[in-house]
């Protein structure tokens, strides 16, 4: 338990720290690679959470397929890879408030709902085999919806990007 | 382990994505803002599965993961498009639609 404490505050502290990083800095690039970061660390978490099949499929499907289409859609859009002052609002001190008030609002009802109320010990993890069986079984009519949305996406990309 | 450690990691994410949606002008990077806020609710997902015992939220955090997916290709597409046709990726100067 000490260990899988130690090992959540140290990623913690580095996924906010990137995401911190992902909404304040001047390079379209570094904000990917900051992505990156977060989304590593978030598959981490998972694993800590007991999901190793949802952590693998995060690093497959996030950090392998759709950073890819982060950066590609940077290179597409933007003659000029590297800083860039031009990214922000010019009202983006608003933003701080606004987070700030959000945080404090859920922090609130976090700590009124749950206090200090520890996560059950238990040693079996969620196997794939369990998620499969909830994916094919009550949830089926959902996994179809999504495979179409899906293709539907795709076939979207495709019209949306071609060039005619 | 506290349940409430992750669902705190869950909040501070998502207002930082928030403050990315709000503050920033590039449509990529709210996009990515975005990504931030859906990972935090993953998180929430898994932290009450775990804290329940069932695998329900397993389920929900992988249909999350396909949506957010098909979310980033449409809208990289979609922002290739108005690079296109603006040669810029600025949300303000999309205003035509403005009274």
């Amino acid at each position: 338990m000490i260990a899988q404490n130690i090992g959540f505050w140290i990623i913690a502290a580095t996924m906010v720290v990137a995401a911190l990083r992902v909404v304040t800095t001047n390079n379209v690039v570094h904000a990917a690679l900051w992505l990156v970061v977060v989304l590593s660390g978030a598959a981490g978490q998972y694993i800590l959470l007991a999901a190793e099949f949802v952590a693998v499929t995060q690093v497959l499907v996030y950090i392998g397929a759709v950073m890819v289409l982060f950066l590609f859609g940077t290179m597409l859009t933007r003659a000029r890879i590297g800083s860039d002052s031009d990214l922000n609002n010019s009202y983006k001190k608003l933003g701080i408030p606004v987070a700030t008030v959000m945080l404090a609002a859920m922090a609130l009802a976090l700590i009124r709902s749950f206090g200090d109320e520890k996560m059950p010990v238990s040693d079996n993890i969620v196997s794939t085999q369990q998620v499969s069986d909830q994916i094919f079984g009550p949830y089926l009519l959902p996994f179809w919806a999504l495979s179409f949305v899906l293709l539907a996406a795709v076939i979207g990309a495709i019209v949306l990007a071609r060039k005619d | 382990m506290f349940v409430n450690q992750f669902l705190f990691l869950a909040a501070v994410l998502f207002c930082i994505g928030v403050y990315g949606v709000i503050a920033r002008k590039n449509a990529v990077l709210m996009l990515m803002s975005i990504e931030l806020i859906l990972n935090s609710v993953n998180i929430n997902l898994l932290a009450f599965a775990m804290r329940n015992g069932s695998t329900d939220g397993h389920t929900f955090a992988l249909y999350i993961i396909a949506v957010a997916a098909a979310e980033v290709g449409v809208g990289l597409g979609l922002v290739l498009l108005v690079y296109r046709n603006k040669k810029t990726i600025s949300v303000d100067e999309l205003s035509e639609m403005r009274g």
